[in-house]
This record gives C-alpha cells, sequence and structure tokens, in this order.
C-alpha cells in the first residue's frame, strides 16, 4: 500500500507541471526564421486566424494534411487565415529534401524540444492549433484527425460558407 | 572541352544530384509497418508501467527507437535514445549500443511518434534486432502516441 503511494508520488513529481496546451489558454509566443531565412513570429499575426501545425516529414498522417493546409493558405490567406508549420524533424536537410518534392504555400519554421515544451508539450503528431485574433487556442487536433472536420471549423471562424452552401449561392 | 560543354555537363550532375535526393527521400518515407512485429513480441504501457516497479526495469534495457525532438521532452525513466529506426543512421545508433550485450538481453523497444499503424522506427528498429540475434526482445505497442497513451496516463515520466 505504501509502495503504491511512493510510487504516485514519484511519478507524479516525475511527471511535472507542464501539460498540453488547451482550448482556452493562451498560445506562447513563437519567433524563428523559416527555412527561407525569413522571420516568422506568432504573434505577429494577432487579428488573424492561424493554424500552427506540428508535423514532420517521417509522419505519414502529417504528409497527407500538407496538400490541403497548402491549399487553405492560398484560398483563405484574404480571409484572414495563417497557416504556420513547424517542423520537428531532428534535421533541416529532412524537411528541406521533402519540401524540395512537396512544396507548401506556406512558412515553415524548425521546431526542437524546448519550443515543443513551451506548447506544452509535441509528444505525438500530427498536432494542430487554431488559435484565433487575440492568440487563444480554439481547437486542437492530435493524431489522425479529420481533415472535414477541420475545414469546416476553419470555414466557420473565418465565415466562409460550406462547401454545399458555396454551390447553392452560386 | 568547350566552356559549354563543361557547363552542360555542371548541370546534368546537378540535376542528377537532385533527382537523387529526390528519390532517396521518398524511399525513406515507405516504411515497414509495426503491425509486421509479432503479436505475441508486443506489450501494453500498463505492462511496462507495471514492470517498472519491480525488479524486472533494472535488468530491462529500455530504448526509444524515435525521434530525438521527442525522447528530449519526455521518455520512459531510465530509458535511452536509440534512433531513430526509419534511418541507416539510427539503426546504428540501436546496433552499437547494444553490440556488447548478450543475446538473451531483455531488450523494450518503444516510440510514441506517431500513431501505431503508421509508426516509420518499431519495425525497423525491432528487424535490426532479431537479425543480431536477440531473442529477447518486446515491443511496447503506443496506439496514438506518447502523450496520449504513456504521459496522460500517470505512467512515470522523465521530463529533462
Amino acid at each position: 500500500m505504501m509502495r503504491k503511494g511512493l510510487f504516485a508520488v514519484v511519478a507524479t513529481l516525475l511527471c511535472g507541471v507542464a501539460s498540453a496546451m488547451k482550448v482556452g489558454d493562451v498560445a506562447p509566443d513563437l519567433e524563428r526564421a523559416d527555412l527561407s531565412g525569413r522571420q516568422v513570429q506568432l504573434a505577429g499575426h494577432r487579428g488573424k486566424l492561424v493554424l500552427l501545425n506540428f508535423w514532420a516529414s517521417w509522419c505519414e498522417p502529417c504528409r497527407e494534411e500538407m496538400p490541403a493546409f497548402s491549399r487553405w493558405q492560398t484560398t483563405w490567406q484574404a480571409n484572414g487565415l495563417q497557416v504556420i508549420g513547424v517542423s520537428m524533424d531532428d534535421s533541416s536537410d529532412d524537411v528541406r529534401a521533402f519540401l524540395a518534392a512537396h512544396p507548401v504555400t506556406f512558412p515553415v519554421v524548425m521546431g526542437d524540444a524546448q519550443l515543443a515544451k513551451s506548447f506544452g508539450g509535441v509528444l505525438g503528431l500530427p498536432l494542430s492549433y487554431l488559435i484565433d485574433g487575440q492568440g487563444r487556442v480554439i481547437a486542437r487536433y492530435q493524431g489522425e484527425a479529420s481533415l472535414k472536420t477541420m475545414e469546416a471549423k476553419v470555414r466557420e471562424l473565418l465565415s466562409v460558407p460550406a462547401r454545399g452552401a458555396e454551390k447553392r449561392s452560386r | 572541352m568547350t566552356r559549354a560543354r563543361i557547363l552542360g555537363r555542371r548541370i546534368l550532375a546537378s540535376v542528377f544530384s537532385i533527382c537523387l535526393l529526390l528519390v532517396t527521400a521518398d524511399a525513406a518515407l515507405a516504411a515497414k509497418p509495426a503491425a509486421s512485429i509479432p503479436a505475441d513480441k508486443l506489450i501494453q504501457p500498463a505492462e511496462v508501467a507495471a514492470m517498472l516497479k519491480n525488479d524486472a526495469a533494472a535488468r530491462t534495457l529500455i530504448l526509444q527507437v524515435g525521434f530525438k525532438s521527442m525522447f528530449d521532452q519526455a521518455h520512459i525513466p531510465g530509458s535511452e535514445y536509440a534512433g531513430p529506426g526509419n534511418t541507416g543512421a539510427g539503426l546504428q545508433v540501436l546496433r552499437d549500443r547494444v553490440a556488447t550485450l548478450a543475446k538473451e538481453s531483455p531488450i523494450l523497444i518503444y516510440c510514441g511518434c506517431c500513431p501505431w499503424s503508421r509508426c516509420p522506427n518499431m519495425a525497423a528498429a525491432y528487424d535490426a534486432l532479431v537479425e543480431l540475434g536477440f531473442t529477447n526482445i518486446r515491443a511496447m505497442i503506443i496506439n496514438d502516441n506518447f502523450g496520449t497513451d504513456w504521459v496522460d496516463k500517470g505512467y512515470p515520466t522523465t521530463r529533462p
């Protein structure tokens, strides 16, 4: 009994206080140069809807999401969307090679353990956050999320009509 | 040789290098699925967490064969980094780590980078150990990711 209690205490201490960023939390700032050398700052996009996507070139579900995010950036940039990619690859060479073959329309910065910890940990990919104009997290998608669900949320937040409604209004 | 010919050869060499890079990058993306690991070699996170409470953990070499950026955020206490299993360099780190061990030594590998069915590291790491002749390998099955299936469950975690 005592041994179990001790185990729980040790486990709690080892786990520390950091926990995943959740809906309602204010996202920490992120300021890094992207792979082309341009400075990217999350706080610099206040007033926009930001899709912050943690991904990696080795992550198959992440790779499947990339074309959609790239398309959304192009289509809804004027509506106030900004996609920012954070690669959790250990080497930027792998990211450059991947993006050379599969270009995207949004900036990609390199992430690391320190950056991941500031977002409450990135302990599994893919992981995406929708962050509102005030810098608050309004949605979190971990793992193989439905792109349809994500798109519907993005459309709703940007006040872009749903696909069916677009067709009907034409 | 004329300047034009030299320039032409250099352009051809550059194009060839770029193509090679792209082919290599895509080849690295095609990984053997974790589902290929025999079912009787799999171990659930709850079993591993229980194992950490007794002497079995001290006798077992626990290796994270995924990605360094994840290991540096959080890992199983006492585990070591030996990856990633999806690259030749990562597998060499694994081989070097176990080089001096007896073939019957208990080894536990885990990753948790992404959903089990999509993990690019586990099968390659498991196969490498089998090829080296290890007979007491267990692979921790992580359905979604290390955060959800280990850290969020409250299992012991080291956060460097």
